[in-house]
């Protein structure tokens, strides 16, 4: 539980082949790819220069805040935009000049986009209708019925649109894609129109479905939460850049940047000065002088660099308390204390440093009876704690 | 003092209910009462009770036959031409160009509409388009004071009135939902078919039926461009109230022309609902 931002060397280096470039895995494996692949629209520049390999049969999320470029990474994937430099690759063919109707991907969308003229069962065949050679009338029937009972909707084939709850269109609008059985289902936002409960449990149907069903998954998020909770990996996006990819573990053990750090849960963010690495180890000094040690980033060759920690790696002593071994200590008063339930969250103000942040689980805070506002405490940050970040692009 | 609901209700209703009594029941009541009776000797109206204005009916034969078949045609050459210009505003044009193409649409709203039938004496007269077309080796085509002429007049007088409904359903036609279309596979021909014409629909049969009644009343455009030859029930109304002075009569007309109306009107909202019934089990294709 406490050992966020702490990692071992050898998982470091798997992280490393995922994040910097597309990963080494043969091509069969990949359902997509984009290839160096630009998006402009006049003088913005929506994606820039994207290089993803999407595995065969993955969940994978565009994470990001709006206009990150995770919506247009998607609507090339579509075929709604054509790259102006680069490729999209599916399935080992270049489909970057391929138009929406002949790729063989299918997207939720947003606010569903349901055919409001035609009933439940006549939008999600309405795919199967568009074959040419024509499939047959009853086994288009046949597949609707199947899709409509893999979203439990199959009493409501004959509805109109209007009359079904925003989950239950959402639905539709899902059986309506995977009717057809598309290499990749794009979701974008599909949770965004819902509330927080349904949310919840049209994620854990979506995850089911992507296990029963084998087909990759690729959804456009700006909800870390869904992210995390859904993805098998992540793609963080900002500025139209690719931030870093990995899984949700290692983005949030081992942010490759400030960014990626700050937008995947909370993180204590520092300036230090590089003293020394050793062992997959770097020592940093702090502005108020303190050594600690921290994991090690690939390129440290830096004399300064900011370091992350999360407010959960840290811990609370009294001053009078025992100090534990390797351990740095950092003195500190307390400035707010929040009472979360499961944990308490301390806003600090550490000497010569600035503002911390400790969560301190409610077990610990049982022990120790907690820490009062404006009391001095000591900080304690565990050797091998926290990483050192790349520079931001 | 509190008032009861319904007492309310009815006084709400007292400025609604005056207006229609005034405009709409007592005119219909006066000329149904004239429709009963007889021309005066020096004119107008006179009392009595006879059903010989009604029997007297086959006598403008001719102005229903023209104006029930130049009406749907009418309205039919209005919806062809006005579907692809409403299309190209609404989908098509740049913000930036659409408010000027649809002033466009409208300035000759700001002219009457005599003047601009007036135009067309010109340009489909001996000088204006058969002078052209007599220069291309087609000699002697006559179109002034031709079923042809009036047609044109028509279709140019009316055409605002189909443009701008359809154009308001293609403009609030979700352009998501032909993305949507295009994503399952549809190439855009088809998504046009399959979406786009069906949820225009209602823009189209609003524009087709304000056309048509509007068009089952006109008078201006054949007595300008029809030249006395190719007259509607409007211009038989003119002559009868006016001219001969036969209010009986002409009230007669003026009653079958609604009953007519009302008659068409109402096959056409019946085949519209069959067709919104019919339309979801086909999706058009």
């Amino acid at each position: 539980m406490l050992d966020a931002l702490a990692a071992t060397g050898k998982t470091m280096q798997q992280d490393q082949q995922m994040s910097n470039s597309p990963d080494k895995t043969i091509a069969s494996d990949s359902v997509a790819e984009f290839i160096g692949t630009t998006k402009r629209f006049g003088s913005i520049t929506a994606a820039d220069g994207l290089s993803l390999r999407i595995r065969r049969g993955e969940f994978l999320s565009f994470l990001g805040p709006s206009g990150c470029g995770k919506t247009t990474a998607l609507r090339m994937l579509a075929g709604f935009e054509r790259p102006t430099e680069g490729d999209v690759l599916i399935d080992g063919s270049n489909v970057s000049g391929l138009p929406a109707h002949r790729r063989p991907v299918n997207m939720v969308f947003q606010h569903y986009a349901l055919f409001p003229h035609m009933n439940v069962a006549q939008n999600v065949g309405y795919g199967l209708r568009q074959r040419r050679p024509r499939m047959p009338k009853a086994e288009i029937a046949q597949k609707v019925a199947k899709a409509l009972g893999t979203v439990r909707l199959s009493d409501f084939s004959d509805r109109r649109i209007w009359e079904l709850s925003g989950g239950q269109q959402q639905r539709v609008a899902l059986a309506r894609a995977i009717v057809n059985e598309p290499k990749i289902l794009l979701l974008d936002e599909p949770m965004a129109a819902l509330d927080a409960k349904l949310r919840g449990e049209m994620q854990r149907e979506l995850l089911a479905l992507q296990r029963s069903l084998g087909i990759t998954f690729v959804l456009v998020t700006h909800d870390q939460e869904e992210a995390l909770a859904m993805s098998d990996r992540i793609c963080i996006m900002g500025n139209g850049r690719i931030a870093q990819v990995g899984t949700p573990g290692d983005l949030y053990d081992r942010p490759r940047s400030r960014y990626v750090a700050d937008f995947v849960g909370k993180a204590n963010i520092l300036t230090a000065e590089i003293i020394e690495t050793r062992d997959k180890l770097v020592t940093v000094r702090l502005r108020s002088g303190a050594l600690v040690a921290v994991q090690q980033n690939p390129d440290d060759s830096r004399a300064q660099a900011d370091i992350a920690i999360r407010p959960e790696a840290l811990s609370l002593a009294a001053p009078d308390a025992p100090l534990p071994v390797a351990t740095a200590t950092l003195p500190a008063r307390v400035t707010h204390r929040t009472f979360l339930g499961d944990h308490t969250e301390y806003l600090l103000e550490a000497d010569d440093l600035g503002t911390l942040q400790v969560n301190v689980p409610q077990q610990a805070e049982r022990v120790s009876g907690g820490h009062d506002v404006g009391a001095r405490v000591h900080v304690l940050w565990p050797e091998g704690t926290g990483l050192v970040l790349a520079a931001d692009d | 003092m509190a008032m009861t609901p319904s007492r309310a209700r009815g006084l709400l209703l007292t400025p609604a209910g005056l207006w229609y009594a005034a405009l709409l029941l007592l005119p219909l009541a006066v000329v149904l009462i004239f429709s009963f009776g007889e021309r005066s000797p020096i004119g107008g109206y006179a009392p009595g009770f006879t059903f010989a204005q009604y029997a007297n009916l086959p006598a403008r034969f001719a102005a229903f036959r023209n104006t029930l078949t130049l009406a749907p045609i009418g309205t039919l050459a209005a919806l062809l031409i006005a579907y692809p210009l409403a299309y190209f505003l609404a989908v098509k044009v740049t913000p930036k160009w659409k408010t000027l193409l649809l002033v466009l649409v409208i300035v000759p709203f700001w002219t009457s509409i005599l003047i601009r039938s007036y135009a067309w004496i010109f340009l489909l007269g001996g000088k204006g388009i058969p002078a052209l077309l007599a220069h291309l080796g087609l000699e002697d085509i006559r179109l002034l004071n031709t079923p042809f002429a009036v047609l044109v007049g028509i279709v140019y007088g009316y055409l605002p009135l189909m443009v701008f409904p359809i154009y308001v359903a293609l403009e609030k036609l979700d352009k998501r939902l032909l993305e949507a279309s295009a994503d399952l596979g549809t190439p855009p021909w088809r998504s046009f078919l399959q979406i786009t014409l069906p949820l225009s629909m209602p823009g189209v049969l609003t524009g087709c039926m304000l056309v048509f009644i509007l068009l089952m009343g006109e008078f201006l455009i054949p007595a300008i461009l029809g030249g006395g030859k190719v007259f509607f029930v409007g211009n038989a109304l003119v002559d009868l109230f006016l001219q001969s002075r036969n209010w009986a009569f002409g009230s007669a007309v003026a009653v079958a022309l609604v009953v007519v109306m009302l008659v068409v009107v109402a096959l056409y909202s019946r085949a519209v609902k069959r067709f919104g019934a019919t339309r979801d089990d086909t999706g058009l294709m």
